[in-house]
């Protein structure tokens, strides 16, 4: 079996006790910055990269990778004990979870979140490790005008799953592709706008922009709000283990949503979020037992799908990331800077050429997903002290590692200014209502799709219809085509817009 | 087909009837969300047009960046329209913009840099990362209702030592730490 072989060489990687020890220090550093209120992973991600900097890149992606699932299990324990989503994806666990905290059962809560996420994730990396190599088959198969084609599919796929406009989903997207552009074009050697300041040449670096827009662009924006009582419900986390009835109700809701995760995150644009809030409408859905708690006043289920269903999708949206190079969404775009930094290129190559690198990865995030239940269920009264930190002292503190992040990347204070930059732009977007999670894909994107495109015309000898005439490329343009059709129709357009409203 | 020429045609009669009142933005969040990528995708298609362009199978350094400063213009110009057209609840307003604190938060970014490195430019000397970090703290606790002097000394002092642990000893990342007229 080349499953278990393969696996089985990739625990060889992840089971030295150094990389053991890289993924408990991402597990716990992740978890510690993730449950800070108002900072998402890619703000966490973003800061602690350079943290990785000084290590082999098998470590350092072990150690994001499980930066990545902390980041996410604080997201959800924040969700649960505060009503603050700490990202998009945990937003549909306020619903139940804060309730079923309201009322005193805040530990269930927490072990059902950390249990289904724990199984779906399992779940996640198995399916990983069976699609990778016959999905790196097909990637090989693809040519330019491929790739091209697969990279509009994953826009128009991050689109349609951003929270607000369409339209102006899209208007980030392309400013992020040109942002993108700026700096020496591979192809001529010509600066392209970058107004003959020597760092522009190289371009603007994704950590500047993604610190800058999703770290200061957000203080400010809290800092603007007038500081609402939190309420934290900290006395009230006693027993964590879910009861026998609790188990009973649990367990097909975690199914349902690993099995819904595990499908809808392999699509390209960001599949966590689509998958959780998918999973709740299902749970809705199914009929309740006698004496169940409904739906919005802290029923478990309410918790343990969406979480699963997220979980599972956080796994297998590496699956397009590792096997064709392409970031399905903003966190998997900072992974793709992070392999560059370590001087990989993410895409199908991975695998035969550095198979260590590649197995030692998914094993990894197995191991990263058990780490978070062993350490955080019975660790959870700290990261409970650590929401009891007043803002006042926390906003010092992030601009202070944003600082020294950027600047640590090229020891360059250029980066402090253009970070600085960035924090006003990312500001005068939310103030906009523009989301910058699209821009930032694009950014990572825009120099592959202005290569593929490239190199596409180049071979057809400037004739456009090689998209539509390569039988895969006119498959992929078709299916961004009919998601873009399905979400502009009128009653998938309702829908869609009550989705996003409903869980506020 | 029909009917949604006729709602067009008429939404087009209410765009000119408030018009020549006054200008009549629906959602001011969108109006000029939209300004901004027209503006920026027209700097960018005319930067683009500076660069050779060339053509399809031939594209120029320009090419790219072209289409899509020109994509951006266009979707900025519908976002605008539709801003003034269809109708939002409460208007969609931008709100107040939050000026103390998108000072001090840049501000402190920005004086941490200055006294990190130094501004070789105008000879001002490097003062490493420890004073930055007091310095830093300091400007961004101004963000906030201003400080208390101990409160916020201790919360500097804490970052600083933690940084020094965490980046220095432990990450060995290479900063200048002291003033440069102390260590030389």
């Amino acid at each position: 079996m080349d499953l278990i072989s393969n696996l089985s060489l990739g625990f060889s990687v992840a089971f030295t006790p150094i990389n053991l020890l890289y993924a408990l220090v991402g597990c716990v550093l992740g978890t510690l910055i993730g449950v800070l209120p108002g900072i998402g992973p890619v703000a966490t991600i973003a800061m602690l990269l350079p943290a990785t900097y000084a290590l082999p890149p098998v470590s350092a992606l072990i150690m994001l990778a499980g930066i990545y699932y902390g980041a996410q299990y604080g997201g959800s324990t924040t969700a649960i004990l505060v009503n603050l989503p700490g990202e998009s994806s945990s937003v549909v666990t306020c619903i139940d979870g804060y309730q079923m905290a309201r009322k005193g059962r805040a530990g269930p809560a927490l072990a059902a979140a950390g249990l289904g996420s724990f199984f779906a994730g399992s779940v996640g990396v198995m399916i990983l490790a069976a699609f990778a190599p016959p999905l790196t088959e097909l990637a090989f198969k693809f040519g330019p005008a491929e790739y091209f084609a697969l990279m509009v599919l994953g826009l128009i796929g991050a689109v349609v799953l951003a929270s607000g406009s369409l339209l102006k989903a899209v208007g980030m997207i392309v400013l992020g592709l040109l942002l993108g552009l700026i700096g020496t074009d591979v192809n001529s050697g010509v600066a392209r706008f970058s107004f003959d300041v020597p760092e522009l040449t190289d371009g603007i670096g994704f950590i500047v922009i993604a610190m800058g827009v999703f770290g200061y662009g957000e203080i400010i924006s809290n800092l603007a709000q007038p500081e609402h009582e939190r309420e934290v419900f900290t006395a009230k986390v006693s027993g964590l283990m879910p009861t026998k009835e609790d188990f009973k109700n649990m367990v097909p809701a975690v199914l349902r949503g690993t099995f819904l995760g595990s499908a809808l995150g392999i699509l390209p644009g960001g599949g966590a979020l689509l998958a959780a809030f998918a999973a709740y409408a299902l749970e809705k859905k199914i009929k309740m037992k006698p004496g169940e708690v409904p739906f919005g006043q802290g029923n478990i289920r309410g918790v343990a799908g969406p979480e699963s269903a997220n979980n599972a999708g956080a796994q297998t949206s590496f699956i397009p990331l590792l096997t064709l190079g392409i970031p399905p969404n903003a966190v998997m775009a900072l992974m793709v800077g992070a392999m560059t930094i370590h001087n990989i290129q993410p895409g199908p190559q991975v695998m035969t050429s550095n198979p260590e690198l590649f197995w030692g990865l998914i094993a990894s995030m197995w191991i990263g997903n058990a780490m978070l239940v062993i350490l955080n269920l019975p660790l959870i009264g700290i990261w409970i002290k650590l929401l009891t930190v007043p803002y006042r002292y926390l906003f010092p503190a992030i601009v202070l590692f944003c600082a020294i992040g950027v600047y640590s990347t090229n020891n360059n204070t250029w980066d402090i200014w253009m970070v600085g930059i960035f924090g006003v732009i990312g500001y005068i977007f939310i103030k906009l209502g523009a989301e910058p999670a699209p821009l930032l894909l694009g950014f990572i994107l825009g120099p592959m799709m202005e290569e593929n495109l490239r190199r596409a015309l180049l071979l057809s000898r400037g004739d456009w219809s090689v998209f539509v005439t390569r039988p895969l490329s006119a498959g992929l343009l078709a299916a961004g085509g009919l998601l873009l059709l399905i979400v502009l129709l009128p009653s998938i357009k309702k829908k869609r817009e009550e989705a996003f409203v409903e869980p506020d | 087909m029909l009917r949604m020429g006729n709602s067009m045609h008429n939404s087009a009669i209410h765009y000119f009837y408030y018009r020549r009142q006054s200008v009549n933005i629906k959602s001011q969040k969108d109006f000029f969300a939209g300004l901004m990528f027209m503006g920026v995708g027209g700097a960018f298609a005319w930067g683009a047009t500076t660069y050779k362009v060339g053509e399809a199978a031939r594209m120029g350094p320009g090419y790219f960046p072209l289409m899509l400063g020109v994509m951006l213009a266009l979707i900025g110009a519908v976002i605008t329209f539709k801003a003034l057209v269809v109708e939002t609840v409460g208007g969609d307003k931008i709100g107040k913009w939050a000026w103390k604190p998108l000072f001090y938060i840049i501000a402190a970014n920005v004086v941490f840099g200055i006294l990190l490195a130094g501004l070789p430019a105008i000879k001002f000397p490097a003062f490493g990362m420890i004073v930055g970090i007091y310095a830093l703290t300091f400007v961004a606790s101004m963000a906030e209702g201003g400080w208390k002097f101990k409160a916020t000394f201790i919360l500097a002092t804490v970052l600083a030592v933690g940084s020094y642990l965490a980046f220095v000893m432990a990450l060995k990342l290479q900063f200048p730490v002291w003033p440069a007229f102390i260590t030389g």
